[in-house]
């Protein structure tokens, strides 16, 4: 059969897959942008395009500022494909999606992996109950269901908690409480990154008016909270928690659980491209040149997918992915390659210097890194932490054969949500370092895709 | 508990989950539409039978799995239609047959590292 072949074929619709699209169709090149939503725009953008004068208001600004985006690409040559999943991308280019339940292929000389970020697992105990979301869903839940979390309680930390607290309040429903995990010493060793985070003056200072917005709206917040449980038989009923030395119990039937967020690999893992265990973000990135070229010369990776750097970052990463593939593909020429990427570059370095502050005063919390023996860490399989103990002092070295040991990771979500604290869990008791103990293998298909789908596409394969 | 940010303004549709009739504005995903109705479990494990709502709303966790046409489906990957009629997935017995459990497991992988 013949299928579409195109220049660039970009996966994710989020600002770095939205800015990629934009630099690339600007530029000459024939350009598909692939991705699962209805709408671009992303997670952090999603449904910008849509959004009512209330949500506009509630999301704030910099919710605002993808509405750029949107109609650039909307204005661009660039093909967008929504509502589409795709399962497979060879190291070739060939890509296989499902689109209105039939499988689809098409061919690209290069690729940008652009899938964003997903929340950092909260293995707590009682965070598989009903009521129990990520802060992310609550957010997605004001952009895309128009629904605002009541009487919450959010558990966690980081920049993003505060950012959704402030929506709530902005939306009128307050958190109940804010349980938050960072201590004072986290803060302190971020005191050192100081220098780089006035330099990045801009997100200090929004973070500190989130703050002042959740004291003048009288949210009660819990530093350096410990030994978090989400109570309940059937869904959530409560919080308990200790704090300064007190125990203290919150009733709640919604909790929105956030550790930061880790870099969406699924895709980059399938194309066993070269990963790396990141300290200060306790997370695997793909391995990545500066314009984001992986350790394959036709697939790049930009935005949080290789490594966080939040939207502002992605956009410009997107920009210099497309570049490196214009570039490599010679539609651009060396002169222009250059002149072009370089402010980018300087801007993005500015935009990158707050990180390591936040990195350091907001880090995932020893309780969710070493989650205590009967809490569930595999969500799909009900695999506890203790499981995983059991199998490293049976000799399990490495996720992949924790999975074949006790089905960690074999679930639908395929190690989304449970990979990293496997990773975790092992390299703490064998003494290994996460970077050894490794990372899931992924397999295609990376999403689900029906029996009748896949069958159909190898017709097509054959005929 | 979920509550609307304002009054709806799109056209509303009525779609049917588990027995139960839902007005919804079209377009919205289906987990949002539950969460919105007060419904936050969604299905029981085949492990434990217990139970699960929606967890990410962005397609990465697979708990807020559904049954539309004899096929699974994310709630929260799945826009409201008029009409749509949405199953919970049948629940497991886990009474009758124990599942290969992660305990079992273990004595299973351990028997297999002696051989």
């Amino acid at each position: 059969m013949s299928r579409d072949i195109y220049d660039i074929a970009i996966i994710g619709a989020g600002p770095a897959g939205m800015a990629a699209a934009i630099e690339a169709d600007r530029r000459g090149a024939s350009v598909v942008l692939l991705d699962e939503q209805p709408r671009p725009g992303g997670q952090i953008y999603r449904n910008v395009g849509i959004a009512t004068p209330r949500q506009r208001e509630v999301l704030g600004q910099d919710y605002a500022k993808g509405d750029a985006l949107v109609t650039a690409l909307e204005r661009s040559g660039a093909k967008h494909l929504s509502d589409i999943t795709v399962w497979q991308i060879t190291g070739t280019g060939r890509i296989a999606y499902s689109r209105k339940n039939q499988a689809e292929q098409l061919e690209a000389r290069q690729v940008i992996v652009a899938t964003g970020a997903t929340e950092r697992p909260v293995p707590l105990p009682g965070w598989t109950l009903p009521g129990v979301l990520t802060a992310g869903a609550a957010q997605i839940l004001m952009k895309s269901g128009g629904l605002v979390a009541e009487d919450a309680v959010l558990v966690g930390s980081g920049p993003l908690l505060y950012l959704i607290a402030a929506q709530m309040v902005a939306a009128g429903s307050p958190p109940k409480a804010m349980i938050e995990t960072q201590t004072g010493s986290d803060l302190q060793a971020a005191m050192k990154h100081l220098g780089g985070a006035l330099r990045g003056w801009r997100y200090l200072a929004k973070g500190l008016s989130l703050i002042a917005q959740l004291k003048r709206a009288g949210v009660r917040r819990y530093t350096g909270a410990g030994d978090i449980k989400v109570l309940g038989s059937d869904r959530a009923e409560a919080v308990s928690f200790t704090w300064k030395g007190r125990e203290l119990r919150i009733e709640t039937d919604t909790v929105l659980l956030h550790q930061g967020v880790v870099p969406n690999t699924q895709i980059t893992r399938s194309l066993q491209l070269d990963h790396r265990y990141e300290e200060d973000q306790r997370c695997f990135v793909p391995v990545t040149d500066t314009f984001g070229l992986s350790s394959s010369p036709i697939v790049s990776v930009a935005g949080d997918g290789a490594g966080i750097g939040g939207a502002a970052v992605a956009a410009l990463s997107g920009q210099l992915a497309a570049l490196g593939a214009l570039h490599r593909l010679d539609l651009i020429t060396n002169e222009t390659f250059e002149t072009s990427s370089a402010p980018i570059l300087e801007t993005r370095a500015k935009e990158l210097a707050v990180r390591p502050f936040l990195d350091r005063a907001y880090p995932p919390s020893q309780q969710t890194l070493k989650p205590v023996d009967t809490t569930i860490i595999c969500r799909c399989e009900e695999v506890t932490a203790g499981d995983i103990r059991r199998y490293a002092a049976l000799g399990c070295k490495g996720p992949n054969q924790a999975k074949a040991f006790g089905r960690s990771g074999m679930g639908p979500c395929q190690g989304r949500y449970c990979g990293l604290t496997v990773t975790e869990i092992l390299s703490a008791e064998n003494g290994i370092s996460q970077q050894e103990t490794g990372a899931l293998r992924i397999r295609s298909p990376i999403k689900p895709v029906t029996l009748g789908e896949l069958a159909a596409y190898q017709e097509e394969e054959h005929a | 508990m979920f509550t609307p940010l304002e009054t709806a303004s799109g056209r509303q549709v009525t779609f049917n989950f588990d027995g139960r009739e839902f007005t919804a504005q079209e377009g919205t995903p289906l987990a949002a539409a539950l969460l919105g109705a007060g419904v936050s479990e969604f299905r029981s494990t085949p492990v434990s039978a217990s139970p699960r709502g929606p967890f990410c709303m962005m397609g990465a966790c697979f708990d807020c799995l559904v049954q539309i046409d004899d096929v699974t489906v994310q709630a929260c990957m799945t826009p409201v239609r008029d009409g749509l009629v949405v199953k919970r997935i049948p629940r497991p017995d886990v009474s009758a047959e124990p599942h290969d459990s992660a305990p079992q497991g273990s004595e299973n992988s351990r028997e297999a590292l002696r051989a």
